[in-house]
């Protein structure tokens, strides 16, 4: 029927189809419609860097211009995770450039160039090279999205400043830039007067604030700045007068004298900013310059104020009060049980909570319970997306949780304590999790802690059908739990696992499942070189890397037996091969 | 006696593991984990803890990615600790936070920017130029004291009878009184309070002329 209607007719049908995996789907139908999907699509997003080559890449997809990347996801968190010698991102410039036509080369592309307008980046290594490359080939360049990348500098950032001149975006986030100085800002030109979205907040040096000032002046369309900690609260008020559009808000260090001048123009400069829904940054928040914002809390649907240890419970739940309309709320645990039972009488609308660890290294002080996400689970029945750092959790908990928040789409909970089985009752914390994946059909994500036996995994294969994501520490008892998930996960697409008795007999048993999915991570299991080995040798479309970083020193001469285990291994499909820039502790099977 | 009905009562078929901190004994939870809780494991938990965390020493911050100590040490020396740790410490929570590599799961990103809020800007009267101190690599008050000597060159210290510290700049005898901005906004003189509460609480540090303070809180006669 549909060979009855003009590509055109077909073309225009597709341009409907925005989420990959329906274009995806839409291509597998027949080749006619492979080509069509293949000419017209615009947008590339290629959830692994190492699974295809960007040639291969700038060659089906012509006319792409946006290019989300994501790269490997590695455990989180692995020390010592494998570097990624090799920019891969500068790979991908040139082939599509080459793509976009300029000038008709590197045959077969359409005409009608297509220059690259938008780059999203995670855990690249990405370098100031390539950002100058990026900026110099695509003078139309649009929205640079950098997250959790390294390698590169201010300079870069500069390039980027100097020859786009269209620029709207810059996200920079969580990165590792290595600050060279202050000049970056001062490069956008007089022109540059599209930014839309200006994210620094990961920056560690000190920043021009005049050229600041003055960008954000000539920017009427600036809706969302995120600022880094050199940036003082002076400046800030200098910059929300400029800026009173904004609707997203991150302020560099949240910190002055609460009796001063420059404490009361700062509440003046927020009152004006009528349209602000999100607000982040707070770095070295004393809590009494929280009462600056006040005014807006009531407008506010996100906040963040993972990154200010100063702010103790007590003020923290003077703040909560006034914001009755989040639906997003990342903090510290210093907000205790206490504080999270005002978030749930106060934050009917909330939908995404992150509750993280303030105290990493030494003992911990005040924290979260048990009972802090069983009262967000009574007074917030929208919640799906958690993220939870806390001392311990009952299985009666989490059944609670489970009956009062059936919409889970993300569940991530962290018992600090690796192996903590429920505290009342001494045992497993399998019929907690178990509750959790039967009454949240949707769940995608889901990360496990605590102490755990196969049966949790038994029922996660049986009941969480939509599940893509699963992490596991330090849990289950023998291959079999592996298998649970393996066999019954029919949408899992990235596994990660760390210190799990699982063996070679988990690994090889369904081979076929790997191809299905985009990786499997194993660190510290019962897996063997010889089972790296034979899974490489079965199925030529995976790259099966093993990951050893040990020093030379301890390494016999002869290379380890098959019965050795492996520290860390990687398996993931791809149709590029090996890839070439592994450095040297990455053996690739 | 009663040790070991509650064990044998805990412990579970399933994983085998040694359930004894959750027994009634005086040990701390999670403290006195028994070794070899998994000994086929490769890298068990266990043997990763780093039980250096005893109140006397000062915490060593080895990092977020710090390799344990390697455990180690026989159980009973293990309880000994935990018991000091009980008696000395009976308002702080129960377990201390074990350090196994790469847990929990927060990224370095995270852990760097959280940790490095002990900065502090040290302005001296009179000194056209701050400087910057990260006040955690420091142990104490000496140190801190013999860093800023050392750093802004031409102090001494010099000690009075009554533990009082000043630094003194030998050319012109002009004493500098170390103070301090609190988190409160509130100008304090150094060596006030205890180190570990003068790291979360400080802001930033002023060497001010002796002559000009005067107007602060004095101290608390010892």
């Amino acid at each position: 029927m549909m060979t009855y209607f003009p590509e055109e007719v077909v073309e225009h049908i597709f341009g409907f189809l925005t989420a990959h995996c329906d274009r995806n789907a839409a291509s597998l139908v027949c080749r006619a419609w492979y080509h069509v999907e293949r000419m017209s699509r615009r947008r590339v997003f290629v959830g692994n860097c190492y699974a295809v080559r960007p040639e291969r890449v700038a060659a089906r997809f012509p006319a792409v211009r946006g290019s989300p990347t994501s790269p490997i996801s590695t455990s989180s968190p692995p020390t010592g995770r494998p570097r990624r010698a090799l920019d891969r991102g500068l790979r991908l410039l040139p082939a599509a450039a080459a793509a976009g036509g300029r000038g008709g080369r590197a045959g077969g592309g359409c005409g009608g160039g297509a220059p690259l307008e938008e780059l999203r980046m995670k855990r690249m290594v990405v370098s100031d090279e390539c950002l100058e490359t990026l900026a110099r080939s695509f003078p139309n360049f649009r929205a640079l999205v950098l997250i959790s990348c390294e390698g590169f500098s201010t300079h870069g950032l500069a390039a980027v400043a100097t020859h786009c001149r269209h620029l709207r975006e810059i996200d920079l986030q969580e990165n590792e830039i290595e600050d060279r100085g202050p000049q970056w800002l001062s490069c956008f030109p007089e022109s540059c007067t599209s930014l839309v979205s200006l994210n620094f907040a990961c920056l560690k040096g000190e920043i021009n604030v005049a050229a600041l000032e003055r960008l954000v002046s000539r920017c009427p369309n600036l809706r969302s700045l995120r600022l880094n900690r050199a940036v003082s609260v002076e400046a800030l008020s200098r910059i929300l007068m400029k800026a009173p559009q904004l609707v997203d808000l991150g302020t560099g260090s949240f910190w002055v004298d609460h009796r001063s001048e420059a404490f009361h123009r700062l509440i003046s400069a927020i009152e004006r900013c009528k349209s602000l829904r999100s607000l982040s940054g707070f770095w070295d928040a004393s809590p009494l310059c929280l009462p600056a914002i006040y005014p807006i809390c009531s407008n506010l649907t996100g906040l963040n104020l993972s990154y200010a240890p100063a702010i103790q419970g007590s003020d923290l739940i003077k703040l909560i009060r006034h914001c009755w309309k989040l639906q997003r709320l990342w903090v510290l645990d210093c907000i205790g049980d206490k504080g999270l039972a005002i978030v749930a009488s106060t934050c009917k609308e909330l939908q995404e909570l992150r509750v993280f660890p303030s105290d990493i290294y030494g003992a911990g002080s005040a924290t979260v319970t048990e009972e802090g996400l069983v009262a967000v689970s009574f007074g917030c029945p929208k919640l799906h997306s958690l993220l939870y750092f806390c001392h311990q959790m009952t299985n009666a908990a989490l059944i609670t949780v489970a009956n009062n928040c059936p919409n889970f789409t993300r569940f991530r909970l962290c018992i600090l304590e690796p192996k903590k089985p429920d505290p009342l009752t001494n045992q497993p914390l399998d019929e907690g999790f178990g509750a959790i994946v039967r009454s949240s059909k949707g769940l995608r994500r889901l990360s496990l802690s605590g102490l755990l036996t196969d049966q949790v995994f038994m029922y996660i294969g049986m009941y969480a059908k939509k599940l893509e994501m699963l992490s596991i520490a330090f849990a289950g008892d023998s291959d079999k739990g592996m298998l649970y998930v393996l066999n019954g996960c029919k949408n899992l697409r990235k596994l990660e696992i760390r210190d799990c008795p699982f063996g070679d007999g988990a690994l090889l048993e369904n081979v076929a499942k790997y191809e299905t999915m985009r990786s499997l991570w194993m660190s510290s299991c019962d897996v063997t070189l010889g089972g790296c080995r034979a899974l490489a040798a079965k199925m030529p479309m995976l790259n099966v890397e093993v990951i050893n970083e040990r020093d030379e020193s301890e390494e016999s001469e002869e290379s380890p037996s098959d019965f050795h285990k492996v520290e860390k291994m990687y398996v993931y499909r791809t149709i590029a091969g090996p890839r070439d820039d592994a450095p040297d502790f990455v053996w690739i099977l | 006696m009663s040790i070991e009905t509650e064990r044998s009562s805990t412990e579970s078929e399933v994983s085998g593991l040694d359930y004894e901190e959750t027994a009634l004994t005086l040990g701390l939870p999670g403290g006195a984990r028994a070794a070899g809780s998994d000994p086929e494991r490769k890298r068990g938990f266990s043997q990763t803890v780093d039980l250096a965390l005893g109140t006397s020493r000062n915490d060593p911050r080895g990092g977020g990615s710090g390799r344990g100590g390697g455990g180690g040490g026989s159980s009973g020396d293990r309880s000994d600790e935990s018991l000091d740790r009980e008696v000395s410490r009976s308002e702080k929570p129960p377990a201390p936070k074990a350090r196994v590599v790469g847990w929990p799961p927060v990224r370095s990103y995270r852990k760097n920017a959280l940790k490095s809020c002990t900065f502090v800007k040290v302005a001296v009267d009179g000194a056209p130029y701050l400087r910057k101190v990260d006040l955690e690599v420091y142990g104490g008050y000496e140190q801190l004291l013999s860093a800023l000597q050392e750093m802004f060159s031409c102090f001494t210290i010099r000690n009075y009878p009554n533990e009082e510290r000043k630094l003194v700049d030998p050319v012109n005898g002009t004493e500098y009184v170390p103070t301090y901005e609190d988190k409160d906004g509130d100008w304090m003189l150094v060596g006030d309070v205890p180190w570990k509460m003068f790291v979360e609480s400080c802001k930033r540090i002023r060497l001010m002329k002796s002559s000009e303070a005067i107007n602060l809180a004095p101290r608390a006669p010892r």
